[in-house]
């Protein structure tokens, strides 16, 4: 009988029609503003209109057929998106090479175009040989040590570059990176693969203070190691920025993998003390603080060094933008200092307005939100939290920069993900990316898991009311009296049902604001069909 | 090139990034009108209540339905007999009905027997169960041919 009545249900490898579809509109996005900037500047089209054009879609193409094979199941928005966001800063970066914008080096559009194909490339080429995202978790502390060398070398003498009092470059024939853009992923993984293994002994296990329940020293001791260790360096190398990242991130993951709001409050007491003593011992803080409460101070503004110049140029040229822009090519968004990679965001309010601007936040907030229901839908732990980490590091990353340029908040040297000229961020963004995309493919995969629709008649679920019969002497250890708490089979032991409150409750954790604790049945229900990964926890 | 020209393009863009945009979220929305859908098509049935039950209860036999049928979302066409015992609906793997949906909570919902009727209980659930347009907030008589809505699922007991 149980043979037969279960139907498994139809598995149609989906078409992906609409990301066709968004492709498309995002390739028209991309092109248009790249022709519009063109016509405006120059009354024609650009002389590589036409074959820059062909290698935005052929690059669009390769990405969609990648993922009709190998992640069929992917999410079909975080492609296209990606790709209008791009095309939008190639055009930008392209009408500022061609006014002439002021900067450290120029504006650059052919090698940012360069850049953005090199990281696709490398995105794809990962998504195609990276089948499964738990293959990752194995090497938890191997992408320990990479993240911390990555972070530490740019104080290798010789090899690491000081550019604007930031020695955050290494230069390696000719090209210049900035490993801490790869070290925010290799780090985000370690911090999943770690969280993943320790989340339960850092949640119970510690005394409780003043009614937050504090972790174990011995169970924090590798992550505040990995992140202290991190902190300082990137405190050396002058780079608050991307600190304040790894140390949101941190944060936000560890958050993920408890659920215990101590950590947010802990998190928010550690960030301000170390932003008040930050300001106080180091004057380039100091200074972007009054930059930031008083840029249209004329003692700040004419300020040679660290003044407010380019913020009040960005302000000045967000106004002009106003409702709905200056259009492609008209404004003059090349006065402001570093509009190309910085200012990026600035320079585009004033070309597309302030609808131009909600439209490209809205964007990104498809990005990460894609992220993060693909973390909640994700069954395993750790694609858990390697996804919301690397959504939450997207997301704050967007909030610094716009926070910063929009004086919501001080100005930190972090760039705009795929639209500022910078070719380790393009990189680095394109592999959040893929993982995110492969992370999304098994999330929504039909699952092959047993449980799968499986109707049990053996075992006799929960026994309720009056009326059902409530001697017929089920074989279920200890029937819980409806009311009163048991000890629930959670391991997916096929057992029994629970006492009612005692569900609620435990359904009201699983729904709360991150969602990866609670489902912890069906998450570690996986991990035995990969007899890898739980060895991989346990390396040291 | 003309200034009116240039206008028209210039909205032209933002009008194509907030095409995108407003696409992009009707994608998304797609995921959750496998959830709406068959609310919706419930309420077309509210005008005629009788039609839906009608082709899938032939003739009540005395005892009541016998089977639980999934009648939409993932499991479609998945059936299960039911005894006098309670049936539960859910996501865990302890659930009498595991569904793999992303819609329904661990334990979801929770139909059983009281007397000669079938009842309805949600279990505290995130997104609710519903009979029709209503949300089952305390048990509820379930009659046959009536749908439950569990997430994506819905389930009817069947003569």
């Amino acid at each position: 009988m149980s043979a037969d009545s279960t139907v498994a249900p139809r598995q149609r490898r989906p078409l992906r029609l609409a990301e066709v579809f968004l492709l498309l509109l995002a390739l028209a996005g991309g092109m248009g503003g790249y022709a519009m900037v063109g016509l405006s500047i120059r009354d024609e089209l650009p002389d590589s209109f036409w074959w820059r054009s062909a290698l935005l879609a052929a690059t669009a193409l390769v990405a969609h057929l990648v993922l009709r094979f190998r992640a069929p199941w992917s999410d079909q928005v975080i492609l296209p998106a990606v790709v209008l966001l791009n095309g939008i800063g190639l055009s930008m970066i392209w009408r500022l090479e061609i006014s002439g914008a002021s900067g450290m080096a120029p504006a650059d559009a052919a090698g940012n175009m360069t850049a953005s194909l090199l990281g696709a490339v490398v995105a794809f080429t990962l998504l195609w040989l990276l089948r499964d995202h738990r293959w990752l978790r194995r090497y938890t502390y191997i992408f320990m040590l990479v993240g911390l060398l990555l972070v530490s070398l740019p104080l290798i003498p010789g090899l690491g570059e000081q550019i604007n009092g930031a020695r955050i470059w290494i230069s390696v024939g000719g090209f210049s990176l900035q490993p801490a853009e790869f070290a925010k992923i290799a780090l985000a993984v370690f911090f999943a693969g770690y969280l993943v293994v320790n989340r339960d002994t850092l949640a119970l296990a510690g005394p409780k203070v003043l009614g937050l329940h504090l972790p174990r020293l011995s169970d924090l001791g590798p992550i505040m190691l990995v992140w202290g260790v991190s902190l300082v360096i990137l405190v050396f190398q002058r780079d608050l920025g991307t600190s304040l990242l790894f140390f949101g991130l941190f944060v936000a993951m560890l958050y993920q993998a408890t659920a215990r709001s101590s950590w947010i409050v802990l998190g928010m007491t550690l960030f301000a003390v170390g932003a008040v003593s930050a300001a106080r011992l180091f004057p380039h803080v100091g200074a972007r603080i009054d930059v930031w409460l008083h840029p249209l101070d004329a003692e700040q503004y004419d300020r040679e060094v660290g003044g407010s110049f380019q913020l009040v140029q960005g302000m000045f040229s967000m106004a002009n933008g106003g409702l709905f822009g200056t259009g492609w090519g008209e404004g003059r968004p090349f006065q402001i200092p570093y509009a190309y990679s910085d200012f990026i965001f600035a320079a585009l309010g004033e070309e597309l307005g302030l609808t131009g601007l909600a439209a490209i936040l809205l964007t990104y907030l498809l990005i990460v939100q894609r992220g993060f229901k693909s973390a909640l839908t994700v069954r395993d732990g750790f694609g858990k939290l390697l996804a919301a980490g690397l959504a939450f590091v997207m997301a704050l990353q967007i909030f610094v920069v716009v926070g910063g340029i929009t004086r919501i908040i001080p100005l930190t040297g972090l760039t705009l993900p795929f639209m500022a000229q910078g070719g380790s961020s393009l990189l680095a963004n394109w592999i959040v990316i893929a993982l995110l995309l492969r992370i999304s493919d098994s999330a929504r995969r039909p699952s092959d898991l047993p449980v799968r629709g499986q109707v049990s008649h053996e075992r006799e679920p929960v026994l309720v009311g009056a009326g059902a019969g409530p001697d017929d002497g089920t074989p279920v250890a200890g029937t819980p009296a409806v009311g009163s708490p048991s000890p629930v089979p959670d391991d997916g032991t096929p057992a029994a049902g629970t006492a009612l409150p005692r569900r609620s409750v435990s359904e009201r954790d699983g729904g709360g604001p991150t969602g990866t604790t609670g489902s912890s049945d069906p998450t570690e229900q996986l991990d035995p069909t990969d007899p890898e990964s739980p060895r991989g926890g346990d390396r040291p | 090139m003309s200034e009116l020209t240039f206008t028209l393009l210039r909205l032209g863009y933002l009008v194509l990034l907030w095409v995108f945009v407003l696409s992009a979220v009707a994608v998304l929305r797609r995921d959750l009108a496998l959830r709406g859908a068959p609310r919706a098509r419930k309420k077309s049935d509210d005008g005629a209540p009788a039609a839906a039950p009608a082709p899938s209860s032939r003739g009540a036999a005395p005892s009541g339905p016998t089977r639980l049928v999934v009648t939409q979302g993932p499991l479609t066409g998945t059936t299960l007999p039911l005894s006098g015992s309670s049936i539960l609906i859910g996501r865990a793997p302890s659930c009498t009905l595991v569904l793999d949906d992303d819609y329904s909570s661990s334990r979801h919902a929770r139909i059983f027997p009281q007397g000669d009727q079938w009842y309805v209980e949600d279990l505290g659930s995130t997104n609710g169960t519903y009979l029709g347009d209503q949300r089952v907030s305390a048990p509820t008589r379930l009659g046959p041919g009536v749908g439950v809505q569990i997430g994506r699922s819905v389930v009817e007991l069947q003569g």
